[in-house]
């Protein structure tokens, strides 16, 4: 507890003890008066203080300005102990919400706690020096002892290590590392000291670019935050004429229409009860709250959500399109089969390998991988690379031809066909037809769940986009179950691919994309909802995206969207929850039949139960 | 410019109270309060200065909501 809750908290004891004191103290008139003013004002001195303040600046139609009249009315009416309990109540409410709420905030906040305060750096007798991340220049140097933070993009210069990535992944198996290897800002050295030689300046390591989306999420609101502002805009004032027209009005009418005694008292303290039931505080706190524990309960699971307003559109997902490459694949080409070779297939390999070493594109590293074996480039010579069709060269001496079916023709050659599904290589050796190599990307482990994940999750449709050939974006389609392919799409494709889905769908449904983040920027904005997989380290991504999720498991979509289901849901029961039991005690009160006990519940006690409803947005672990 | 500042405020509608006074200062092109975090993010007008804007700010704020504070 803050210093300023305790101090409420004292003032409420010693109010609470003054009440129960002077129930039983037979003294009456002014006497009596004065006596309850002290527990009164002890309890509510800055609630009238600051009501003040709002009538001077022109914004009365606050919840200290109702409790003030009401209160106030309810004193002047004679009713002390009345006046002075809706005070008291209002106070306990009014502490266990700033309790509950900043309890919340320091569990989110502990959780996204990433942010290095430090780095190491040697110094020049080989101590090690802290200074300010900031400080580090791109290609320095730092050390990350065990336990600590890795505070900047890098490199591994210089030892071995495992690294809990937990709170920037929610992926709870931690990651080996050594020397060469890449590293994130963010997460945890668990057992070696390692140098690392950093690759970026602090503000734009990853950690940074985190926190700072994690940071201004709140500039974005949603449709429910928006409504409770404008409603809470009308909604005080009408209720504050409602009162007074329940003050005023009925008694005239009885006095001078029905001729009956106008009992004015009966109806002012009626009025006063109106005006305690009103107070919106329940919505006007509960739903920022459940939208603030939403995202934060996302970001521990690695869902990063860049606003309340998007984390309302997934939840109405209907229509989920994936990027093959990256997002249901793995995006890493591996050689699956060698058919059709008359010669040795490692010879073949070998061959293949060599004619391709100087090329970097993913087929030629995979078939160099596949290989195996050193590769010497002295033994390559000639090296032509034909765009679009594959290379030539001499091998030791012997053209070799190794690409596709056009560059078999152009060379003259006779092939045969590939029935596999991949990408073909085929290979001629001294202008004999060799053999070819099947080469495919493999699919995500957890793909298939993902979709049936998605399934149960209310997804109507799964559409997968690919500049894939149609026969490989098909087999990937049918073993994981999904409805629609469209392949050999250039990028450019993708968006008129989108667009149409887009101008297809019905009202109220929304169609997200998710993609790795490379080549689909465009796309990504164009959908309802872009979802950027496996950002780690690709700031594209983490720009062009209205969610990230940190690692590139699948199945991390469907739980997503599982998240904002149950925020979603959680807001709306809120909604309803605090209206109904307003509108309900509202018109009780009115007619009399709901007194100052009942109205302190509709406002206190319906707020305590909104507030603890939307902390549960916080547990999404399980979803 | 853009400018985070640290900021105390008791509940979330006074927060958005907040934004939305702070919005209204000039020399404020778009203010953003994060309830979340307790901070403010302020992006100044062209030719603005923040050490004479943000006490502007902060007296706007406190119009709005008495208990609040700005520290800059």
């Amino acid at each position: 507890m803050s210093k300023k809750q305790k101090k409420v908290l004292a003032r409420i004891i010693v109010a609470a003890a003054l009440i129960l004191v002077l129930r039983f103290l037979p003294v009456t008139g002014a006497l009596r008066f004065a006596l309850y003013m002290v527990p009164y004002l002890v309890i509510g001195y800055d609630i009238l203080i600051k009501a003040g303040k709002g009538v001077r600046n022109r914004q009365p139609f606050d919840e200290n300005f109702l409790m003030a009249v009401a209160t106030v009315g309810a004193i002047v009416l004679g009713d002390y102990t009345e006046g002075t309990a809706v005070m008291l109540f209002y106070q306990i409410g009014e502490l266990f919400q700033s309790y509950a709420v900043g309890k919340s905030r320091r569990n989110i906040s502990e959780l996204m706690d990433i942010r290095p305060d430090y780095a190491n750096i040697e110094g020049e007798d080989g101590e090690l020096v802290q200074v300010d991340p900031d400080e580090v220049e791109v290609g320095g140097i730092i050390v990350v002892r065990p336990g600590e933070k890795v505070p900047i993009d890098g490199v591994v210069a210089e030892g071995t290590s495992t690294l809990n990535t937990s709170a920037l992944t929610g992926e709870s198996v931690p990651r080996d590392v050594s020397e060469g290897d890449e590293i994130i800002s963010g997460c945890i050295n668990m057992s070696g000291l390692l140098k690392i030689r950093t690759t970026r300046e602090f503000g734009e390591s990853t950690v940074s670019k985190i926190l700072d989306l994690v940071e201004n999420a709140s500039s974005k609101k949603s449709n429910p935050e928006n409504f409770i502002t404008k409603f809470a805009r009308i909604y005080t004032p009408a209720v504050c004429y409602g009162a007074v027209a329940l003050a005023i009005l009925p008694p005239v009418v009885r006095m001078l229409f029905m001729g009956l005694a106008p009992e004015w008292g009966d109806w002012i303290l009626r009025a006063l009860t109106f005006l305690v039931i009103s107070c919106p505080c329940a919505l006007v706190v509960s739903i920022p709250l459940s939208f603030f524990a939403g995202i934060g309960g996302a970001s521990r699971e690695g869902v990063l959500i860049k606003g309340s307003n998007y984390l309302e559109t997934l939840s109405k997902t209907k229509i989920v399109v994936f990027d093959k490459t990256g997002t249901m694949t793995q995006g890493v080409f591996e050689v699956s089969g060698v058919h059709h070779n008359t010669l040795e297939e490692k010879k073949l390999l070998e061959y293949a390998a060599l004619a391709e070493s100087y090329s970097s594109h993913p087929i030629s590293l995979s078939l160099q991988r596949a290989y195996g074996g050193e590769i010497d480039k002295a033994r390559v010579t000639d090296v032509r690379e034909i765009s679009g069709n594959g290379v030539t060269a001499l091998v030791d001496g012997v053209h070799v031809a190794v690409g596709n079916g056009r560059l078999m023709e152009k060379e003259g050659v006779v092939y045969i066909p590939c029935h596999g599904v991949g990408t073909v290589v085929h290979v001629a050796v001294g202008g004999i037809y060799a053999g070819h190599i099947l080469i495919a990307d493999r699919v995500k482990p957890h793909a298939k769940e993902a979709i049936a994940a998605l399934r149960r999750a209310g997804v109507r449709r799964t559409v997968m986009l690919t500049g894939d050939l149609d026969s490989v974006a098909r087999k990937v389609a049918d073993e994981l179950g999904i409805d629609q392919v469209h392949s050999e799409l250039l990028p450019a494709d993708k968006v008129t691919r989108v667009e149409a889905l887009l101008a297809n769908k019905s009202g109220g449904e929304q169609l997200a994309f998710v993609g790795d983040g490379i080549n689909d920027a465009p796309v990504l904005s164009r959908a309802d909802i872009g979802i950027a997989m496996g950002a780690l380290g690709s700031d594209a991504a983490i720009e062009a995206a209205d969610i990230v999720l940190m690692d590139d498991d699948p199945l991390k979509i469907a739980k997503a969207i599982a998240i904002s289901k149950k925020c979603l849901r959680i807001v709306y029961e809120n909604i309803v929850f605090a209206i109904g039991v307003k509108a309900v005690c509202l018109v009780l009160g009115a007619l009399g039949l709901a007194g100052m006990w009942a109205a302190i519940f509709a406002d206190v006690g319906v707020m305590v139960l909104a507030v603890l409803n939307a902390i549960r947005a916080l547990r999404v672990r399980n979803l | 410019m853009k400018k985070n500042y640290k900021i105390e405020v008791d509940c979330a509608n006074c927060a958005a109270k907040m934004e939305e006074a702070a919005n209204k200062t000039p020399g404020v092109k778009k203010a953003t309060v994060n309830f979340m975090t307790l901070k403010m993010t302020v992006e100044f007008d062209e030719g603005a200065q923040p050490g004479e804007v943000m006490p502007a700010v902060l007296s706007n704020c406190k119009k709005v909501e008495d208990d609040c504070e700005i520290f800059f």
